[in-house]
C-alpha cells in the first residue's frame, strides 16, 4: 500500500519523527511541572531574539559543522571516530602551543595565527591516527580506542593549564593567560564571532560536499564503508583508506579546536571541545552522509544549544534540556526509518 | 598488615562493585549478540532516579528497582531498535547514551545536594574476624557481597548450564540455536533487558553507597559507563575475567589517590585517567592476535620462535561472539 508514495511517506514518517520528539521533550518538562511551549518559546527567543544571540548561535555552529564534516568523512569509511571529542581538544592544545612559543618573536601576526591553525589541524590529525592505527594493526575498535584517548586530551589539558602552562601565580580552572589581541583571528566588533572562522568552516563542508560527491577517492571510501571485503578483492587498499579517513576527521576536528583558541577563547580553558564533537556525531547520523543537509541541522543543534541557556535564567531549568530534544530527535527519527522499512518489507 | 592498606584494599573492593554489576550486564547482554551501548548514560539516569527515589520514599529497596527498571527500560529500547526494527545497535545505544545523561541532568536538578539514605554496613559475623581476609572482603555493606555472588552466579549461568549454553549459542550461531527450538529473537530480548537491569543497578549502587548523594555533572559519574564498556572487551566476554578488570581498574584509581602526595607537580585529575592509556594497552594486547599482519609476521617466523609467539597471542587473546550486532533472521 506504501509502494506507489514511498517518498511522500518517507516524508510524512520525518515529520512524524520530529513531532514524537518534540512530544517526548513536552512530556519530561511537565514532569518537572514546566510549561513546554513557554520553555520552547524560550529557546527560540534565545537563539534568534536579537542580533548579538543569533551571533552566539553562529560561534557555537562553526565548530560544530568543522567537526561533522570530518565526521562525514569516517562515517562515509563506515568508521565510528567517537575520538573526535580528543581530537578538537588536541588540536586547541597543539595551537595554543605554537601560539605560546611564537607569541614573543617579530614574526608577522597574520603568519603565526596561520602556523598555529596548520598545527592544530596536525594535532588533530595526529590523535586521530593513533586511534587509526590502534584500529587497522591492532584490532582495537575505534569506539573503545577514540574514547580511551578523549580521556588523555582532556587530562591533558588539565595538566598544561596547571602545570607548565599556568597562569603567573596559581593556574585556575579559567584557563591559561589569554594572548595579546594581534594573536586573535579578527573579530566583529562588539561580538565573539570571527567571520575569518565562519567562511572556514563554510569552506570545509563545501570541500567535504566535492570530496565525497564528486572524487575517485570519495567513491572508493564509501565502497570501504559499505563492504570493506569486497571493496579489498575490488583492489582498494582498505588499510589506507581508512586511515586516510581518520587522518581527514581528525584534521578538520583539528580547525574546530583551532577556532575555539584563536577565535572564541583566545587561551586554553580546561572543557575546550565543549561537547561539539560528540554532538556532531549526532548531526552526522541524522544526515545520512549529506553535507549539504548537515549545514541546516547543525545550524538548528546550534540554535538548541544556545537558545537553552535562557532556560536556567528564565525558567529555572537545567540547560541540558536541548542535550535531550536533540538526542530525542535522532532516536525517533532512528526508530521512525525503522518502523518504516519494517513496513515497506511487509506491504 | 598496615590498617590503612587493609582499609584501602576494602575500599578498592566496595569501589569496584558498581562497575562489576555494568560489566557482567554488558558482557551478558553481548553474549546473546547486542551491544548497548548506552552504559553512559543508563548508569547516570539510574543512579539520579534511584537516588531520587530512594530518598522520596525512604526506602532503599525501590530505588533499587527503580535503577534496574530503567536500565532494562533503556535495554529495551536498544534490543527494540535492533531486533525488530534492524537499525545500526552502535548508533541507538550512542544515542542513548548521550540523551540519558543530558536527561539525568535536566531531571536531577530537583534533588541535587539532598541528603539521601545510604545502603548500612553489614559486616558477616565470624567471617569479619578472620585476620587479613575479614576486614578486606567481609566487613562491607550487602551490595558487595552481592557482586561477589553475581560473579559466581554468572560464571556459572554462563559456562556451567543449559540455559547459559543457548545464551552462548544465540550470540555465536544462531541459526543453529533456531534450529535446536531456540526462540533467538525472544532471547535476545530476555537477556539484553536482563544485562540492562544489571546495569541498572549499578548507578544506585553509586548514589546510594559508593559516591552518595546527586551532585548533578559534578557527582562525578560521567565516564563510568565506557569504561565498563571497555572492561567488558577486556573480560573477554567472560563474567570472571571482566571482574578482574573492574577489580584492576578501581585498584588502580585507588593508586592514582595514595600515589598524589608523592607527586605534587601532578593534578590529581591526571592520576585518575592513568586507567585509560592502560587500558588501550590491555585492549591492544587482547586484540593483536586477531590483526592479520600479525598472523602473516608469525608464518614467516622460524618455527620456534612462532610457536613461544602463538601461544602468548593465544593466552591473551579474546574475541567477540560471532554474531554480536547481527540481526537474526529465521530464512
Amino acid at each position: 500500500m506504501f509502494k506507489s508514495k514511498p517518498r511522500w511517506f518517507g516524508l510524512g514518517m520525518q515529520i512524524l519523527a520530529v513531532v514524537l520528539a518534540l512530544l517526548f521533550t513536552s512530556v519530561i518538562l511537565l514532569m518537572v511541572k514546566a510549561q513546554p511551549l513557554e520553555a520552547y518559546k524560550n529557546i527560540i527567543l534565545g537563539s534568534v531574539g536579537s542580533f548579538k544571540k543569533f551571533s552566539d548561535v553562529l560561534v557555537a555552529w562553526i565548530p560544530l559543522l568543522l567537526a561533522t564534516s570530518g565526521l562525514l568523512v569516517t562515517f562515509s569509511a563506515g568508521l565510528w571516530n567517537i575520538g573526535i571529542e580528543g581530537q578538537i581538544t588536541m588540536g586547541a592544545i597543539f595551537t595554543t602551543w605554537v601560539l605560546r612559543l611564537l607569541q614573543d618573536t617579530t614574526m608577522p601576526s597574520a603568519l603565526i595565527i596561520i602556523m598555529a591553525f596548520l598545527a592544530g589541524m596536525l594535532g588533530g590529525a595526529l590523535w586521530a591516527s593513533l586511534v587509526g592505527l590502534l584500529k587497522i594493526y591492532g584490532s582495537v575498535n575505534e569506539i573503545f580506542g577514540g574514547l580511551g584517548m578523549n580521556f588523555i586530551a582532556t587530562a591533558m589539558t588539565i595538566w598544561l593549564i596547571f602545570g607548565p602552562w599556568k597562569r603567573p601565580g596559581v593556574g585556575s580552572m579559567s584557563g591559561t593567560e589569554p594572548f595579546r589581541e594581534a594573536l586573535w583571528l579578527p573579530m566583529v566588533p562588539g561580538l565573539r564571532l570571527s567571520l575569518w572562522s565562519l567562511a572556514l568552516a563554510i569552506a570545509v563542508v563545501v570541500v567535504v560536499f566535492f570530496l565525497l560527491k564528486g572524487t575517485y577517492f570519495g567513491l572508493r571510501l564509501k565502497a570501504v564503508g559499505r563492504n570493506m571485503r569486497s571493496a579489498f578483492h575490488l583492489g582498494i587498499p582498505t588499510s589506507r583508506y581508512m586511515l586516510a579517513a581518520f587522518l581527514l576527521c581528525g584534521a578538520m576536528a583539528g580547525l574546530a579546536g583551532a577556532v575555539q583558541v584563536t577565535g572564541v577563547y583566545h587561551r586554553l580553558i580546561p572543557s575546550i571541545s565543549s561537547g561539539y564533537g560528540f554532538l556532531g556525531l549526532l548531526v552526522a547520523m541524522l544526515v545520512n552522509f549529506q553535507p549539504l543537509v548537515a549545514v541546516p541541522v547543525s545550524l538548528f543543534f546550534a540554535m538548541l544549544n544556545i537558545g537553552s541557556i535562557q532556560l536556567p535564567i528564565v525558567m529555572k531549568l537545567d540547560s541540558t534540556l536541548s542535550g535531550v530534544l536533540q538526542g530525542a530527535l535522532v532516536l525517533f527519527v532512528l526508530l521512525v526509518d525503522g518502523a518504516r522499512k519494517v513496513l515497506l518489507k511487509k506491504s | 598488615m598496615d590498617q590503612t592498606l587493609l582499609f584501602g584494599l576494602a575500599g578498592v573492593l566496595a569501589a569496584a562493585a558498581p562497575i562489576l554489576f555494568a560489566a557482567i550486564g554488558e558482557t551478558i547482554s553481548e553474549r546473546a549478540g547486542v551491544t548497548n551501548l548506552s552504559a553512559n548514560g543508563t548508569i547516570l539516569l539510574s543512579a539520579m532516579a534511584g537516588f531520587a527515589v530512594a530518598t522520596s520514599t525512604n526506602s532503599l529497596i525501590l530505588g533499587f528497582l527503580m535503577g534496574a527498571a530503567i536500565g532494562a527500560l533503556v535495554a529495551f529500547i536498544v534490543a527494540f531498535s535492533s531486533i525488530t526494527l534492524k537499525q545500526s545497535q552502535v548508533a541507538v545505544g550512542f544515542v542513548l547514551a548521550l540523551m540519558c545523561r543530558d536527561l539525568s541532568y535536566f531531571l536531577g536538578n530537583s534533588v541535587m545536594g539532598l541528603q539521601g539514605p545510604t545502603v548500612p554496613s553489614m559486616p558477616i559475623p565470624l567471617l569479619q574476624d578472620i585476620p587479613v581476609i575479614g576486614p578486606i572482603f567481609f566487613q562491607h555493606n550487602l551490595q558487595v557481597y552481592a557482586s561477589y555472588l553475581l560473579i559466581i552466579v554468572a560464571y556459572v549461568w554462563v559456562f556451567n548450564t543449559r540455559g547459559g549454553l543457548m545464551l552462548q549459542a544465540i550470540g555465536e550461531r544462531p541459526a543453529a540455536a533456531y534450529v535446536r527450538g531456540a526462540n533467538v529473537n525472544r532471547l535476545r530480548y530476555l537477556y539484553t533487558m536482563i544485562g540492562g537491569a544489571l546495569m541498572g543497578l549499578a548507578g544506585p549502587m553509586y548514589t546510594l553507597s559508593v559516591k552518595a548523594g546527586w551532585k548533578g555533572t559534578i557527582t562525578g559519574l560521567d565516564g563510568i559507563g565506557w569504561i565498563a564498556l571497555a572492561i567488558t572487551i577486556f573480560g573477554g566476554w567472560n563474567p570472571l575475567r571482566a571482574a578482574l578488570g573492574a577489580y584492576l581498574f578501581a585498584l588502580l584509581q585507588w593508586l592514582g589517590i595514595v600515589l598524589q602526595p608523592s607527586m605534587p607537580n601532578i593534578p590529581s585529575q591526571v592520576l585518575q585517567v592513568a586507567p585509560f592509556p592502560l587500558m588501550i594497552l590491555t585492549l591492544l594486547l587482547v586484540n593483536i592476535g586477531n590483526a592479520e599482519w600479525v598472523e602473516r609476521w608469525l608464518a614467516s617466523m622460524p618455527e620456534s620462535v612462532r610457536r613461544v609467539f602463538a601461544r602468548v597471542l593465544r593466552a591473551m587473546r579474546t574475541s567477540p561472539p560471532a554474531a554480536l550486532g547481527v540481526p537474526f533472521e529465521k530464512e
